[in-house]
């Protein structure tokens, strides 16, 4: 009750300290929360261009469809593998002259079928990495039918080189930035502290715990951290509505993350000011 | 009550405050510790408030050891020993109810009771029409009284009090060495730093220790038997 009085009454006392310190925090935390929304659209992206890695079988003209049908199952054996779709010669004319009309009368005034029949492997979400397309394309190459198997191998390693700078970006870049935040907090509650020190030399004098004197203090910073939160959610949220609006189309992030900015806002600002009133109990 | 076992206390910077230093204060008792500036009494009283760790010896608080008491519990002792300064230290931009409530609130006083009891201490003190006065509004002597209000609020075994009329005319330092010995008569002990000896010979019951560049080098108790009578407080406290 005292702790909760006394870090409301931190706000009241010095409005303007306090005000300064949470929109310092919160302008640390919509640079996270920038951040946080080009992550997860990059991301989006990313899974979206994920649902296509593929792996592509070309079989050869002269394979039977005992052989056909034998890999179609070996290959839809595998936990990894979502769908196996056969095409054969004529499907995949029927594809280019859809996707290529400009070849389209080509095919037809020749009278010949130069494409090959062909398996699509479709993988499971979580498998789609470089290594598991690997090796379901070499365990195909080894059926003497199969002319080669393909699945885009540069680009898939450049996705996933590209997914791996992004997390790393996120949580290097995050983690500056969340020490900035935390090392404002701080700082703020030092100047707090440093404003009440006569009332903490007195509490001291007269016997009061450790932890009695540090409550009032954690909880101002958790409320600062809280409102910076806030107010760095509302700031994400504005720049989210005008990117939208006038640049590009881009997703909001989930709600999951907004609680857990709020919360790591509010425990950033408890830890920090934890770390400041721990040295300065011992100096005042 | 208070008992310190050859006490030394050492400074890196400033040297010795306090040398071998070694007395025992007894459980209801009244007692002056006087010396010039720098000869150890404040050092004396923050060891014995546990503020600080004697660099050899022991100094025992009511049953508590500065050599086996830990950070943890250093807010029992504090709560054992009250402490009134020269200069109040009293929360500014606060009122005299308020300076006592908060002591009381800090210290784990039931909500309904901190509000009684803080006007019970103001009355004891010989402030009961004042409690509503902020800290600027009152005297040097009404100020040491909220002080020591304060200093009461957890109902101490004893009362240290440094150089408290440091800062007060006559009047007000009658006033509150009146207190003093009304609070001393109920049965709380008072050991008082001063350097005022006209003020300890208005009170020649009281117990008196002497220190003198951190020795100490007289006690009014041993004084007979242990101690040459050459040393200022000695020579002026006979001179009647």
């Amino acid at each position: 009750m005292y702790a909760l009085r006394e870090a409301l009454a931190a706000f009241r006392r010095a409005p303007v300290l306090t005000g300064l310190s949470s929109a310092m925090v919160a302008l640390a935390l919509f640079v996270v929360g920038l951040f946080s929304l080009a992550t997860y659209n990059l991301q989006l992206t990313l899974s979206a261009i994920e649902e296509r890695v593929e792996i592509v079988v070309y079989l050869r003209d002269d394979a039977r469809q005992s052989e056909i049908d034998h890999l179609l199952g070996e290959l839809g054996d595998f936990e990894e593998v979502r769908l196996v779709r056969y095409l054969s010669k004529r499907d995949a004319l029927e594809r280019a002259q859809e996707q290529l009309p400009e070849f389209g009368e080509l095919f037809l005034e020749s009278g010949v079928n130069p494409l090959p029949q062909s398996l699509e492997v479709e993988l499971q979400p979580g498998f789609r990495t470089p290594d598991v397309v690997d090796r379901i394309a070499q365990e195909a190459r080894v059926y003497p039918f199969v002319e080669d198997a393909l699945y885009g191998e540069e680009w898939v390693d450049r996705l996933f080189a590209l997914r791996r700078i992004g997390l790393a970006s996120t949580a290097v870049l995050g983690g500056a930035f969340a020490l900035v935040a935390a090392l404002i907090i701080g700082t703020a509650l030092r100047i707090a502290i440093f404003a009440r020190r006569d009332e903490i030399y007195v509490m001291r004098l007269v016997g009061a715990k450790k932890s009695f004197i540090r409550r009032p203090f954690l909880l101002e910073g958790a409320l600062a951290g809280l409102a910076g939160a806030f107010l760095a959610c509302a700031l994400t949220y504005g720049t989210y509505r005008g990117v939208y609006s006038y640049l590009f189309e881009i997703a909001w992030v989930p709600g999951s993350w907004i609680a857990i900015g709020l919360l790591a806002g509010a425990a950033f600002g408890a830890f920090s000011s934890g770390l400041a009133i721990r040295r300065h109990l011992q100096e005042v | 009550m208070i008992k310190l076992t050859h006490v030394t206390k050492e400074y890196p910077k400033r040297g010795f405050a306090l040398r071998d230093v070694s007395f025992h204060l007894k459980k209801g008792e009244f007692a002056f510790l006087t010396g010039h500036s720098g000869s150890g009494k404040s050092t004396t009283l923050r060891l014995i408030h546990m503020a600080d760790k004697p660099t050899d010896g022991e100094v025992r608080v009511t049953g508590y050891s500065s050599e086996r008491i830990t950070e943890r519990d250093l807010w029992k002792v504090r709560r054992r020993v009250g402490y009134v300064f020269q200069d109040f230290r009293l929360l500014p931009g606060r009122t005299a109810l308020e300076n006592v409530a908060f002591v009381l609130e800090v210290t784990d006083t039931p909500q309904k009771a901190i509000r009684p009891k803080a006007q019970r201490l103001l009355s004891q003190v010989g402030l009961a029409p004042k409690i509503g006065a902020y800290v600027n509004e009152l005297s040097g002597g009404e100020q040491q009284r909220v002080a020591i209000a304060r200093a009461l609020a957890n109902d101490p075994y004893v009362l240290l009090a440094d150089e408290p009329t440091g800062n007060l005319d006559e009047r007000a330092t009658r006033g509150i060495m009146e207190l003093f010995r009304d609070i001393n008569a109920k049965g709380m002990a008072v050991l008082m730093a001063t350097h005022d000896l006209e003020l300890i010979k208005r009170h020649p019951t009281a117990r008196v220790f002497e220190l003198d560049n951190g020795s100490l080098v007289y006690d009014s108790e041993t004084a007979e038997t242990d101690a040459p009578r050459s040393t200022p407080a000695a020579e002026r406290l006979g001179s009647d």
